[in-house]
């Protein structure tokens, strides 16, 4: 038995298979997932085996090796949220994702560490020796919105794209912020003395952090634009080179202490127009599968490690200070963003509405960045403490938060319901009126930044275009481009079904995917269970407007949803009438 | 009135979307929205734009029509009653909206009118005998002088309770 000789192989492989056979599990009971968002079941597998290891090995299991994280584990699922970031409304909100991202994390960083060294003056609690230095460090790593978390338990419940985008932007911006902090803050602890000078060196690291982060990636990802111009006579290697650049870009940007987060996704927003126009289209499936998978074993992989390394004896529990801990961490969230809402709501008129903002501070969900930053830490005698009151931090928000938020949005839209359902007629007009309302939007150009996204159009058309894609001959409207997409689409979903060269193509189409409910005697109106189910097919067959439906989905590709296929029904009719 | 800022955005608007650069909007210029191609109403709405029987827009017309869809201001509910009613009245908000169905412009949303956009806005997955019945529906619900057609002032009182101020204004700031 030459096991020494495949250990780490094969145990990294059991790792990751038992991650995929649990998340199967899950699925296999329909309704779990929506009461218990997957990352708590996850966490608690991790619990369960780290309970196992520490009761066979009699010591604490392995933890998580922060290197692993920050290395293998945290990419792949940055990348896949870069990548299917849909940049229209990310765009359109940018400055208020970047007003929480930046000053709601400064503003959580330095509450949290003030308040909680105020905590530490007091007798009673016997933490003195907690300088303020380490408070503010601790509230550096420990105030940052956790992208991962987020994710996996906002797409359970179903927020309007503008909320989503919003905490998903902020969540992911704030890690140029966070790595600003933890650094600045670490270097002082090891400093004798901190001039003003130094505070002022912090301030302007910040923004080489995040700009230079940005350039990273944005190099990179023209880079792979460049090179997949000419991949043309070996497609088989061509998604090798988004994934290959986007994790150079990572990497480089960590190596020069920028942010690799913003790195990541500036690559993988600035490649994706210019690569997915040159690749093949089954380059362009493997890669968005492939960006799936990985960031999806990625992220059960982190979250069963959180379980395994809560289980052992790194854990020093001061009560006051874990429970403050907490506190303060909701407190603040919830000031920071009253008062940033406060702001915005003044200069857009589209405003954030309580609700929305509940959602926000409620969804500040922290996960496994705070926790492989606070094992990072250097090792000083209070470091076990810390360690403490980030995992009871991260579970607290996983479970009580993940767990009751679904059911707090519920409640908060239920009282806005009007108190008697809408007849027939009136939701036909209502949705009528919400089409016109999406189509005057539309061509009145809704969004403020209209005037840079012209520039940046021009500007793509005349010199990226041209050095980035293959052929590039006339440019076709975006609406020739995927009609021609849906085209090619639906006519080899009819060759295969054997349908080609049997008349028109698109009549049939339709006609086929016609039910006609034959049981069903409509010919009284007036019969309630009749009106019933009229309203129940009005539900679920009008058309939505587009901005209702989600643009970012963990678990499906972008095209598969509900408001893609409406849209290619539209589309097809279209046609017809044309 | 419209302030003079909005009126600059949407005039940047109205030239981005020119791109033949004549001063007038065709209506392939419309259609060169993507958006607008896989809203179910797209074209009523680009028809909606053009006066009678013309194929171009100047900037004037679209303004008027953009108009409709401002939002209502506090001060302006209690301004002069004698004075013509603004275009982003209420009941002005909603005839756009009823022109819209009303395709043959004789004040009654008709059957078949109804059932055309019906049409356009459910999924292939209705049959037309479900389809009509839910315009039987609809029609019975509104009317009220039996001509199984609903007329504008039917239409409103449909929509009473909506809050159509609000859901017919577009935030022309950001």
């Amino acid at each position: 038995l030459d096991y020494q000789h495949v250990q780490v192989p094969f145990e990294i492989t059991l790792w990751i298979m038992l991650a995929s056979l649990a998340k199967i599990g899950f699925h296999l009971y329909n309704r779990l997932p929506s009461v218990v968002p997957e990352s708590c079941l996850l966490i608690f597998v991790g619990l369960i085996m780290g309970g196992i290891i520490y009761g066979l090995n009699d010591r604490s299991p392995p933890v998580m090796d922060s290197d692993i994280f920050f290395l293998y584990l945290l990419p792949p699922i940055v990348l896949d949220a870069g990548y299917f970031m849909p940049s229209r409304p990310f765009f359109e909100n940018i400055g208020t994702i970047l007003l929480y991202a930046v000053v709601g994390t400064v503003w959580n960083v330095f509450g949290i560490g003030f308040s909680l060294y105020g905590i530490c003056q007091v007798r009673a609690f016997h933490l003195q020796d907690v300088s303020l230095l380490h408070n503010l460090l601790f509230g550096s790593l420990i105030a940052a919105v956790d992208p991962v978390a987020v994710l996996a338990v906002f797409e359970e419940i179903h927020v309007n794209e503008k909320l989503h985008i919003l905490v998903f932007g902020e969540s992911l911006l704030n890690d140029a912020v966070t790595v600003v902090l933890y650094k600045l803050f670490r270097s002082f602890c090891e400093m004798p003395t901190i001039k003003s000078v130094d505070v002022f060196a912090g301030v302007g690291k910040f923004f080489v952090v995040g700009l230079g982060g940005v350039l990273v990636g944005l190099s990179f990802g023209f880079t792979a634009a460049f090179t997949t111009r000419f991949t043309k006579d070996i497609r088989v290697i061509e998604p090798l080179f988004v994934f290959l650049y986007s994790y150079l870009s990572y990497l480089t940007a960590e190596m020069f202490h920028l942010s690799g987060i913003v790195a990541i996704i500036a690559c993988a927003m600035g490649m994706k127009r210019y690569v997915e126009a040159n690749i093949s289209l089954k380059s362009h499936t493997t890669v968005k599968y492939f960006m799936k998978m990985w960031s999806s074993v990625s992220d059960t992989l982190i979250f069963i490690f959180l379980g395994v390394s809560t289980i052992g004896e790194n854990h020093e529990w001061n009560w006051p200070y874990i429970c403050f801990t907490l506190i303060f961490c909701l407190v603040w969230r919830a000031l920071g963003v009253l008062v940033l809402t406060f702001f915005v709501n003044r200069f857009h008129v589209n405003t954030i509405t309580s609700k929305d903002q509940f959602i926000i501070a409620y969804g500040g969900l922290r996960g496994a960045i705070c926790f492989s930053l606070v094992f990072l830490l250097p090792d000083f005698h209070r470091k076990k403490l810390f360690i403490a009151a980030t995992t009871v931090v991260i579970l607290f928000t996983v479970f009580v938060q993940g767990m009751t938020i679904r059911p707090l949005v519920d409640l908060l839209a239920v009282k806005r319901k009007r108190e008697s359902a809408p007849t027939v007629g009136e939701q036909i007009h209502i949705r009528f009126l919400d089409h016109l309302l999406a189509g005057i939007e539309d061509i009145s150009g809704h969004w403020g930044q209209y005037y840079w996204k012209d520039k940046l159009e021009y500007f793509n058309s005349k010199y990226l275009q041209k050095i980035l894609l293959r052929e590039y001959d006339q440019p076709k409207s975006s609406i020739v481009l995927l009609y021609e997409k849906l085209e090619r689409k639906h006519a080899i979903e009819l060759a295969q079904a054997g349908q080609l060269g049997h008349g028109p193509a698109h009549p049939s189409l339709l006609n086929n995917d016609r039910t006609v409910i034959t049981d069903q005697k409509l010919e009284d109106t007036q019969n309630p269970d009749v009106l019933d189910n009229m309203q129940e097919i009005l539900a679920r067959n009008l058309y939505r407007i587009r901005r209702t439906g989600p643009a970012y989905n963990r678990h499906t590709l972008p095209g598969e949803s509900e408001p893609a296929e409406h849209a290619k029904e539209l589309l097809i009719l279209r046609h017809k009438g044309l | 009135s419209v302030s003079h800022s909005q009126i600059t955005r949407l005039y940047s608007r109205f030239t981005s979307l020119d791109k033949g650069e004549n001063g007038t909007l065709s209506r392939e210029d419309f259609q060169r929205i993507p958006e607008l191609a896989i809203n179910p109403l797209g074209d009523r709405i680009i028809n909606a734009f053009f006066p009678e029987g013309e194929d171009q827009v100047n900037f004037r017309g679209f303004m008027r029509t953009l108009a409709h869809f401002r939002p209502i201001e506090d001060n302006e509910k209690s301004k002069d009653q004698n004075g013509p009613e603004p275009l982003n009245s209420r009941s002005n908000k909603l005839h756009f909206a009823f022109r819209l169905y009303d395709l043959d412009k004789d004040e009654k949303i008709s059957r078949d009118e109804l059932l055309q956009v019906l049409r356009m806005m459910v999924g292939v997955n209705i049959s037309d005998e479900q389809l009509g019945s839910i315009a039987d529906r609809t029609i019975q619900e509104a009317d009220q002088d039996g001509d199984s057609a609903i007329s504008f002032a039917e239409f409103v009182k449909v929509l009473e309770k909506v809050d159509v101020e609000q859901k017919m204004s577009i935030r022309f700031l950001h």
